[in-house]
Formats: structure tokens, C-alpha cells, sequence
């Protein structure tokens, strides 16, 4: 079953936690993975990842870059969840 | 299922996602019968979940190859998944950021080294760590490392590219005093693909805008496929009496001189 966005922020954040150790509060729909969350490009990678499998989606490298936001990232997995 | 590698135990060093060459290696070694155990660096709950996208989800072992404990623990671990190895992948570089893309002249030893140490020490490191797996009475193995050309100089490559100079010449060494013992050691020198490790070099492009030119066999940079044949192949039991060679999967550039 496909999950709302809600379900997919607050896994999102669990995510960010787990894999860069950024509290889950911090984990905002505005907030940039590299500037305000400090994910480097590594965690970046493992955040897709866990998401990937998290969400039931397949977010190739290409377009990874466009992920600039958290809000980015619910809106992608949002509309291409499978 | 038949393959390639039936029966064959297989451990393969430097999975980081599921685009690089040596997942793409254990991939096809498992698709060809092998059993494969992994190693991972650093970041070993992302290795972890790489290991998960296999077709048959791989064990993992922790190896820093310049931690001389991981080192002496490495055939202890692995044992506790297989009884003994028939080859080893060897797909591990590293160059600190001063060492590469442009910086040649000034590079300073300490990051030179760090290149040469990970990345072509290693694979003495890694041959010897596994020795004790491989001592099969007379069967031997095949250890298989991921190289890039070092005969020329190349755009942004810099210091990587001396280590990889090391890199060959350490694998004919190794091929000298390992034959004895019926163990092989080739490298794959691959064209560029554009994995994790590849993204880290600045100018990485313009390196592989070289292919798009002058390359015999069109390269497709986004396919990391062809190396990881050319490393199933020589773990296979069809390259038999090959060792110290260095295999150009490359589209056929090496040929090429302009």
C-alpha cells in the first residue's frame, strides 16, 4: 500500500537519523540534506538506499542530484512509489 | 544451475553501492555458482544493505586493508561462512583529494603514499590475508584486481595513476611468487565507469570524454557490466595457465594511439 505523506516524512526522518545521526525533529520539509542536515554525499547515498527499500521506489543517481530538500525527496518518492 | 564458477567460494573486497564494479562481479559470480562472501570499508551498514541486492544475499566482513588486525583476522571471519577460498576480487583504491585532479606538482609524499598503500600494497596485503584460505592442497586460485591503463598519463588522474602503476607491478610480483602455489594474479583494466569511486575524482568526465573519441568498441560509461566479465573469467577455470596478465576491458583504447 502506498504511503501518505506524512508516512513518508516521518520515515524519511527515522532514515536521516539512522544512517547521519541527525535528530528526527530536525528532519523539516525545507531543511537541505548537505547545507542544513549535513548528510555528506556517502549518508546521501544510504538515505536513497534505505528509501529505496523503505518506500518500494527505484530514485536513479541521475536523478538523486534534484534531491536538494527533504521536501524533494517526500514529493519524489511520493509520486513514484510503487 | 551451471556456471562458470560452480562450486567455487569467492570473496570480493570494495562493494560500496549497487553501481559499483564489484558488485557488479559478485553479482555474476553468483549468477555463475559461486558462493560469495564480501568485505566492506568504513560504511558497513550501507555495504550491508548493497549485500541485500545480490541475488543471493552475501555475507559481510569488515576489512580496512591497512589495519594489520583486520588483516591477520580476515581468514577467521571468513571461515566462519566458507571453508576455504578459490579466488579473491581485489577492487580497492583510495588517493586523498590533493592527489588527484590536476594537483600533480604539488602533491605532498604523505597523500602519495596513502594512494600507494590503499591501493596497490593492498593487494599484497589482501593475497597474503588470504593465503591461508587458498592453500588447498595443490588447487590453488585466482586473485583478480581492478586496474586502470598506468602505461600513459592521463587527464585529473595524477597520483591514482602512479598507484596504479604500483598496482600492476605488484600483481606481477605476486604472480612470480604465488605460482608455485597454483595461485593466479590478473587485473582487469577497466574503462571508466561511472561509480561512487569514480565520481570522487574531480574532472572525472574529462577523463572519459576520451573514450567517446577514440575508443574501437563503443563504452558506455553507466554499464559496469564488461569488467565485472572479465573478473568472472579469470576466477574461472578458462584462463588456467594466465597469470600476471593485465586484461583490457576497455573498449580497446590501450590499442589506440590516437
Amino acid at each position: 500500500m502506498a504511503a501518505t505523506k506524512e508516512e513518508i516524512v516521518s520515515g524519511l526522518a527515522e532514515i536521516v537519523n539512522e544512517v547521519a545521526g541527525v535528530p528526527t525533529e530536525d528532519v523539516q520539509l525545507d531543511k537541505s540534506f548537505i547545507d542544513d542536515l549535513d548528510v555528506d554525499s556517502l549518508s546521501m547515498v544510504e538515505v536513497v538506499v534505505a528509501a529505496e527499500e523503505r518506500f518500494d521506489v527505484k530514485i536513479p543517481d541521475d536523478d538523486v542530484k534534484n534531491l536538494k530538500t527533504v521536501g524533494d525527496a517526500v514529493e519524489y518518492i511520493l509520486s513514484h512509489q510503487g | 544451475m551451471s556456471g562458470l564458477l560452480n562450486g567455487k567460494r569467492i570473496l570480493v573486497t570494495g562493494v560500496i553501492t549497487d553501481g559499483s564494479m564489484a558488485f557488479h562481479s559478485a553479482k555474476l559470480a553468483q549468477e555463475q555458482g559461486a558462493e560469495v562472501v564480501l568485505t566492506g570499508f568504513g560504511r558497513l551498514s550501507l555495504v550491508n544493505r548493497i549485500a541485500n541486492r545480490l541475488p543471493k544475499p552475501a555475507p559481510v566482513i569488515e576489512l580496512d586493508v591497512s589495519d594489520q588486525e583486520h588483516l591477520d583476522g580476515l581468514a577467521g571471519k571468513v571461515r566462519e561462512h566458507v571453508d576455504g577460498l578459490d579466488g579473491v576480487v581485489h577492487s580497492i583504491a583510495f588517493a586523498p583529494q590533493d592527489a588527484l585532479g590536476g594537483n600533480f606538482l604539488n602533491t605532498p609524499w604523505e597523500s602519495v603514499a596513502t594512494a600507494v598503500q590503499v591501493s596497490a600494497y593492498s593487494l599484497k596485503s589482501l593475497a597474503m590475508a588470504a593465503l591461508p584460505l587458498m592453500e588447498n592442497e595443490g588447487r590453488g586460485g585466482s586473485i583478480v584486481g581492478m586496474d586502470f591503463d598506468a602505461q600513459v598519463a592521463w587527464p585529473k588522474y595524477d597520483w591514482m595513476g602512479v598507484a596504479k602503476a604500483a598496482l600492476e607491478s605488484t600483481s606481477r610480483y605476486l604472480a612470480r611468487d604465488l605460482g608455485p602455489k597454483n595461485i593466479r594474479v590478473n587485473l582487469v583494466s577497466a574503462g571508466p565507469v561511472g561509480t561512487m569511486a569514480a565520481k570522487s575524482i574531480p574532472g572525472f568526465t574529462e577523463l572519459a570524454d576520451v573514450w567517446d573519441s577514440r575508443s574501437p568498441l563503443k563504452w558506455e560509461m553507466s554499464d559496469p557490466e564488461p569488467p565485472a566479465r572479465g573478473v568472472v573469467a579469470l576466477l574461472s577455470d578458462w584462463f588456467p595457465k594466465t597469470t600476471g596478465e593485465i586484461v583490457h576491458v576497455d573498449g580497446g583504447l590501450h590499442a589506440i594511439g590516437a
